[in-house]
């Protein structure tokens, strides 16, 4: 693709990293700019961008990994309906290593092995119609990027008449979550790098309530180096201007309007509920559960599993604190020693795009 | 998890596209975009397309960041 190589010419990266120097020096006071996807974490590490910054520009880690914060209970309810009889669980790969209350995925395959990797929850659905005599459960996860794939996997199913089919849903998001971070007395953020692949598919709009309550600027970014730098760039003006609006760099892909079509779906097949996210706790109205007219997909009606409702937090472990951007992997008296990515203790580090693996791996003192 | 790729359409078929980066092929739905063609961009997330990528805007920003002194 030549415009995006173009874009990757050292020369432009230098010169708005000069500018963000410049920009910096006219600052009042030390900024907080959280970066809310895991993957623009992942991308922030490999660059080395955290460390490029100026002394008074800090960047934190949001709670956007659907991994990171999915709860011990979700884990632990997929456990238990992998023990029915005639179950076979499908699941995106990340999610094998999670702990939950007792056990995770990857050791209860070692135990029953009807737990399998799938990469698009349509494989899941070819699994089932394969399978006609087992019952396949999809562990359905992720944020807006994900929900109309999943919508659509089990309109799909309805159409086929689809019988053994379900999904355990656990998906999430984004802009609750955003809201809530600043609802919170004690978290400091000056600016948001919104999630590019988020945004594709709802658009500008629901940030823009952001800007206007909490007086701060949004960045709609996109995953290559230079859509970040250009993106804090974008905060560091608009902050320094005292201008608090929606800034779209990631035209190329994403909408204002976002995805009709994909967003109409998501209303069509599910409802939005109260949802915990596992180190914060239940937010408000930031979940999603599948409507009455697709229930029979639902594989918590399908199998009632008595699993204590709400996780407790594993003991000493600080997620929760750092999916707010309160805390740094470094605060941690865990990392690295005990915990790390052969012995994750908390999510953040388990899932590759997690705040803790990312430091783990490009961040270490 | 919310990685989604450009990946280029090779050939469409009704709610299907074969698209490909590299050496890695796939077979997408692209029921959520209009008027896929053999030459696109797609954005594709876990199996479906979720947008196409837009060449001209991608040129707009650009333009911006040439313009950045
Ligand atoms: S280093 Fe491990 S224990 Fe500490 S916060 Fe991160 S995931 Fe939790």
């Amino acid at each position: 693709m030549r415009f995006i190589e173009e874009y990757r010419k050292p020369e432009i990266q230098k010169r708005i990293y000069k500018e963000i120097q410049r920009k910096s020096s006219l600052l009042k006071k030390n900024v907080n700019l959280m970066e809310v996807c895991g993957t623009h974490t992942m991308v922030i590490g490999r660059y080395g961008i955290r460390k490029l910054m100026p002394e008074n520009i800090n960047l934190i880690s949001g709670p956007g990994c659907p991994v990171c914060v999915s709860p011990e209970n979700f884990i632990d309810t997929a456990i238990e309906i992998s023990k029915k009889k005639d179950v076979m669980i499908t699941t995106f790969g990340d999610m094998m290593k999670v702990p939950g209350s007792f056990s995770s995925l990857e050791k209860e395959k070692a135990i029953r092995g009807n737990i399998f990797v799938v990469y698009s929850p349509l494989d899941a659905l070819k699994i089932a119609e394969e399978n006609l005599e087992k019952n396949i459960i999809f562990l359905s996860i992720g944020f807006e990027t994900t929900a109309p794939l999943i919508a659509q996997t089990i309109k799909i199913a309805k159409e086929k008449k689809i019988k053994n089919f379900f999904i355990l849903c656990g998906n999430k998001l984004i802009p609750p979550a955003m809201i809530n971070l600043l609802e919170e007395k004690d978290t400091n953020i000056d600016g948001f790098i919104c999630p590019g692949h988020v945004s594709v598919i709802i658009g500008t709009s629901p940030y823009i309530e952001i800007t206007e309550r909490f007086n701060i600027p949004c960045v709609i970014s996109g995953f290559e180096p230079f859509d970040i730098i250009l993106s804090i760039y974008i905060l560091l003006s608009n902050l320094i201007e005292e201008k608090y609006e929606v800034i779209n760099e990631y035209k190329r892909t994403v909408k204002e309007e976002g995805n009709l079509k994909a967003k109409k779906i998501i209303e069509e097949v599910f409802d939005i509920v109260d949802s915990e996210w596992r180190g914060i706790g239940i937010i408000k109205n930031s979940g999603l559960k599948l409507k009455k007219e697709f229930e029979n997909f639902d594989a918590e009606k399908r199998y009632e599993v008595n699993i204590k409702k709400y996780s407790k937090n594993k003991r000493n472990c600080i997620c929760g604190e750092i999916l707010k951007g309160k805390k740094t992997p470094f605060d941690c008296s865990l990392f690295e020693k005990i915990c790390n990515p052969e012995n994750p203790i908390g999510p953040c580090m388990v899932s590759s795009e997690g705040t803790c693996s990312a430091y783990y791996k490009y961040e270490k003192k | 998890m919310c990685l989604a790729i450009p990946m280029k359409v090779e050939k469409v078929e009704k709610d299907f596209a074969y698209v490909s980066i590299g050496n890695v092929k796939r077979k997408v739905n692209i029921s959520f975009v209009e008027n896929v063609k053999k030459g696109d961009y797609l954005i594709v997330h876990a199996g479906f397309a979720i947008e196409k990528l837009d060449k001209k805007k991608a040129i707009e920003t650009l333009k911006i960041l040439k313009e950045i002194k």
